[in-house]
């Protein structure tokens, strides 16, 4: 009979619809070259210890404890573990009965969602119930596993900003649903544009989707801006209104570099809102230990916050998390050490807390040195970064520039990164990898090369875009 | 204002599949826990015995020194900066931390890494089972994924198109598959195990339920096998693997080998051959055959479940294919760091010369024995629940699970019937509020319409053994009595 096994054909076609650009060509090529024995710089994705940014001491030790908890039966671990890590380290093992190599509850291990309810108490001002907390592998497994929840058919559509982190476009694609875009505005520092926002939802409907649920990334990614208040209270409304479930990621919230919007969670400005919008409107939160000054990007630790969900639903949910059995353990102590830092008067407060302002004073200066650079160059525009970890620089590309782009087949955004990326070794991602306005491009990079090496990419980046800009000049405008 | 998400309008797979391991009668064994701390004497009996789940660790089995030492070595690196660790961990516990960090770029522990999982580890992976297997294994084919289940997810996801799309599936199964399945919107195409034979498998029996299956106009895309396996705790003899193979490639089948149980084996005339081998035995190579085989960290002797390591070895899929694994691998960045040294580790232990040999060998010689002993011994679990009037148990020679057939009277069903639940629920259930004990009811892993099982761990402490036994010989024999014809 001899059936040919799997050919591409039969593949399922939502998986075939998927992209996702971080890990896409750019980086596949950047791979390659950098087998080829080139030096690669890879911006391409917010993973700051790839980038000589250093782990935290603290968690580390309380980590290093529980994953050998013989070492605290012994006389010496004095000598190379603080007193208070010691502590900490009991203090999780007691909560994980079986200790890191048992399954927990599916949730996660109680203690440690209770870690995570104190913290968002004490960030917001609101009591958190431990109960509607889950802890994740990673923040992205969460996403996915909301997304899966809601998407039920391609009449399904999720509001996404664009330019968005193409994780949203992704698991839409992948569960069938339909993608429907709200545009930030360039212009305005990346600003909600609500207006914009509402003719799309209308634009959709009109289509025949029932718009489900709204996305918002704050901080952005890529675009870093912060939401204000007010831009919140907006939002909540609008979902309110249309009956929108409000998926918040809020991964960056530690990541901010300016002081005019600090971060505010959707959930207080939806409980400082009261009355019946802060009873009703549905909202997912969610956060990670891979961003703000940890980046434990490895560690794969996150979790996602339920409000106003129905009992019923969040039972489904439970089930659904409970097939995947439990979120790896570390990474929740990870998490816990996170929600529950060393306080002032702990032993290893001083250091940590040292070791944290370095890391965060250094992004917000690495924010600014790269938005300068950008804005420095010929046809470059660039937004500051007020938030995340990412530079979205707009790059005007000559019309000749975007002809020999498309006659070599490829958009002119890619074929811009993939020059930039032999001449210079930078490795970035394609605007379009992110979604953004016809006919405008941009890439996206990284903050996170160490501050030292800096002044030498962004020169390295200005000679090359420079010579580019030259090289494709209209001389029509000449 | 209608409620946007809400029971009535979720995806409609995430309410169609289920997953009984941990599901209703876990959450009510939950409940009763903490009704024991807080009134305790409320119930008779002082404690929940948790005999659902393959979770060794939480029921008191060690982890091995040696893996733990390294983790920890490379979760705080620093470490080995410092002379005092000399005191504290073997030698080779600290070679090996440095030889790995040394794989990992900047020897960051904390970046996400290569979507496939840390290229040196996928090589020492590679190697190992090379050497296990006797035929060549290539980093180029493994997935390091957090567990072997998201591992499982994707391949569903990427064969199955629509409802028409089947995927043979042993029953009873370990319902990962089942749920995975209602999930990506297939269609599970059952092949039954023969209770009477030992859980065998009979080739002649899947090709009528595939042809059966065509016939309804499913398309057949992939068979799974579960070696050695859940529940049933079955290994497969080596000529049936040769038929599933050849069968898979005469039907153009993709071959999903659940081997996570390779390295729980009771018995002394069964051993593990894993599927790669068996079809490069055959003389199958990248052409023939597309086959997955799972491995996870948290079963073997190592039972690191709460680390979420395992990866799954692709051979024989086209290039376009092998991408689009590789592009679904790549949105979730990479899996735990952690799990990945882990999964190294496992397929690379200690050998005869190291430092740790004597000790790890101790562990490791000690844990498998205490789960042969739980499994097989006279006093054993086994043993006794076959010497209970209304119930038979095939032989574990493999796995983690016992999965023993009751003969429920008529009135127990009609009991069952009126409590609104599956008889084997319903018997479960009685169980636990009786016992304590927490076992999973068969029907949450399929049977043979009109038999009723139930799973139970071998994984209790064993000093827990003779109590748990003798409780459930009273339950047993009482609700015999009460249900009586």
């Amino acid at each position: 009979m001899g059936r040919k096994g799997l050919d591409y054909e039969d593949l399922n076609e939502n998986v075939k619809k998927v992209q996702y650009a971080v890990r896409g060509e750019l980086y596949l090529r950047a791979s390659e070259l950098q087998k080829e024995g080139k030096r690669i710089i890879f911006t391409n994705v917010g993973n700051p210890h790839a980038l000589g940014q250093k782990p935290l001491t603290f968690p580390r030790q309380v980590v290093a404890l529980c994953q050998a908890p013989f070492l605290l039966d012994d006389p010496n671990v004095g000598l190379i573990f603080p007193a208070d890590a010691i502590a900490r380290a009991k203090h999780y093992l007691a909560m994980a009965p079986g200790g890191l190599g048992a399954y927990s509850d599916s949730r996660g291990i109680p203690g440690v969602r209770k870690e995570v309810a104190e913290f968002i108490r004490r960030r917001d001002g609101y009591p958190s119930d431990p109960e509607l907390i889950y802890l994740t592998d990673g923040a992205s497994k969460g996403v996915m596993q909301m997304l899966n929840a809601i998407i039920r058919n391609g009449r399904d559509g999720i509001l996404v900003p664009v330019p968005q982190y193409p994780l949203y476009s992704a698991a839409i694609s992948l569960f069938g649903g339909s993608l429907v875009p709200y545009y930030l505005d360039e212009e305005a520092n990346w600003g909600l544009d609500l207006v914009n926002t509402r003719q799309s939802v209308a634009a959709a409907r009109s289509n025949g989707i029932t718009v489900r649920a709204m996305v918002i990334i704050n901080p952005g990614n890529p675009t870093g801006q912060c939401l204000s208040e007010a831009n919140l209270r907006e939002i909540l409304n609008f979902c309110y209104q249309e009956n929108l479930v409000l998926l918040a990621d809020e991964v960056y919230q530690q990541n901010v570099y300016q002081d005019e919007r600090p971060f505010i969670s959707a959930r207080k400005v939806l409980f400082d809102m009261g009355g019946p919008i802060s009873r009703e409107v549905q909202l997912i939160s969610f956060h990670t230990v891979s961003k703000g000054y940890w980046g434990e990007c490895g560690q794969r630790g996150g979790y996602f916050e339920m409000t106003n969900i129905p009992p019923k639903t969040v039972d489904e949910i439970y089930k659904v998390a409970s097939i995947a059995l439990s979120p790896n353990v570390p990474g929740q102590i990870f998490m816990g050490l996170m929600m529950n830092p060393p306080k002032p008067g702990d032993i290893s407060y001083l250091k940590f807390a040292t070791e944290s302002k370095s890391i965060l004073d250094s992004l917000r200066r690495r924010a600014q040195i790269m938005t300068d650079g950008f804005n420095s160059c010929r046809n470059v525009v660039c937004n500051f970064t007020e938030g995340a970890m990412y530079s979205f620089p707009q790059i005007r590309l000559p019309q000749r520039a975007m002809d020999t782009a498309r006659s070599a087949g490829k958009e002119p955004d890619v074929f811009y990164c993939l020059k930039l990326l032999e001449a210079t070794g930078i490795s970035t991602v394609p605007g379009s990898g992110f979604g953004q306005k016809e006919g405008v491009f941009h890439l996206r990079t990284t903050i996170l090369p160490a501050e030292e090496d800096m002044p030498a990419i962004m020169s390295s980046f200005k000679k090359f875009n420079d010579s580019f800009m030259e090289q494709y000049q209209d001389y029509s405008k000449l | 204002m209608a409620s946007t998400v809400a029971v009535e309008n979720l995806n409609p797979k995430v309410l169609k599949c289920e997953y009984a391991v941990r599901g209703e009668i876990v959450i009510h064994a939950q409940r009763l826990q903490q009704q024991l701390q807080t009134q305790p004497g409320s119930l008779p009996f002082d404690e929940i015995l948790y005999c659902n789940i393959g979770n060794p660790q939480s029921l008191g089995q060690q982890p091995v020194t040696f893996f733990r030492e390294v983790l920890a070595l490379c979760d705080h690196p620093y470490l080995l900066q410092r002379d005092e660790i000399k005191s504290l961990f073997s030698a080779d516990s600290i070679s090996r931390a440095k030889q790995i960090l040394a794989l990992i770029p900047g020897k960051a522990t904390g970046a996400y890494s290569h979507s496939q999982g840390i290229k040196g580890l996928r090589d020492t992976i590679a190697a190992g089972i090379t050497s296990r297997d006797g035929f060549p294994a290539n980093a180029d084919d493994i997935f390091l994924t957090d567990g072997a289940s998201p591992g499982v997810h994707l391949m569903m996801q990427l064969l199955i198109r629509n409802e028409k799309d089947g995927i043979l599936v042993p029953i009873p199964q370990y319902p990962l598959y089942s749920a995975s399945i209602a999930l990506h919107g297939g269609a599970l195409v059952p092949y039954y195990l023969n209770e009477s034979t030992g859980w065998g498998l009979e080739i002649s029996d899947v090709k009528k339920q595939l042809e059966d299956a065509r016939s309804k106009g499913i398309d057949v895309r992939a068979l799974v096998v579960i070696n050695p396996g859940n529940p049933t705790g079955q290994v497969l003899a080596e000529e049936n693997q040769y038929d599933i193979v050849k069968f898979c490639k005469n039907e153009g089948l993709v071959l999903l080998a659940d081997e996570v149980y390779q390295e729980n084996i009771y018995v002394d005339n069964k051993k593990f051959h894993s599927f790669k081998k068996i079809v490069r035995s055959l003389g199958y190579g990248e052409e023939d055959l597309p086959l997955v085989s799972y491995q996870s960290v948290s079963k073997g002797y190592y039972g690191e479940c709460g680390k979420r390591g395992g990866y799954m070895e692709i051979t024989g899929f086209s290039a376009p294919v092998r991408e689009q694994i590789y592009k679904i691998a790549s949105v979730n960045l990479c899996s735990n760091i952690s799990g990945q040294i882990l999964a190294s580790l496992i397929m690379n232990p200690p050998k005869a010369g190291d430092e740790s040999y004597a000790s790890y060998k101790a562990e490791k010689d000690g844990i498998i024995a205490s789960l042969t002993r739980r499994a097989k011994v006279r006093r054993s679990l086994e043993d006794a629940f076959n010497k209970l009037d209304g119930i038979t148990c095939n032989e574990a020679e493999g796995a983690m699970y016992l999965f023993p057939q009751l003969s429920l009277p008529q009135k127990a069903i009609e009991a069952a019937k009126v409590a609104n639940k599956a008889p084997d629920a319903f018997y479960a259930l009685c169980l636990l509020e009786s016992t304590g004990i927490v076992v999973v009811p068969g029907s949450g892993f399929g049977q043979v319409p009109g038999t009723w099982h139930f799973r139970c761990t071998i994984l209790p402490q064993e000093e827990k053994i003779p109590a748990i036994i003798s409780r459930f010989k009273v339950f047993h024999e009482a609700f015999m009595v009460e249900y009586h014809e």
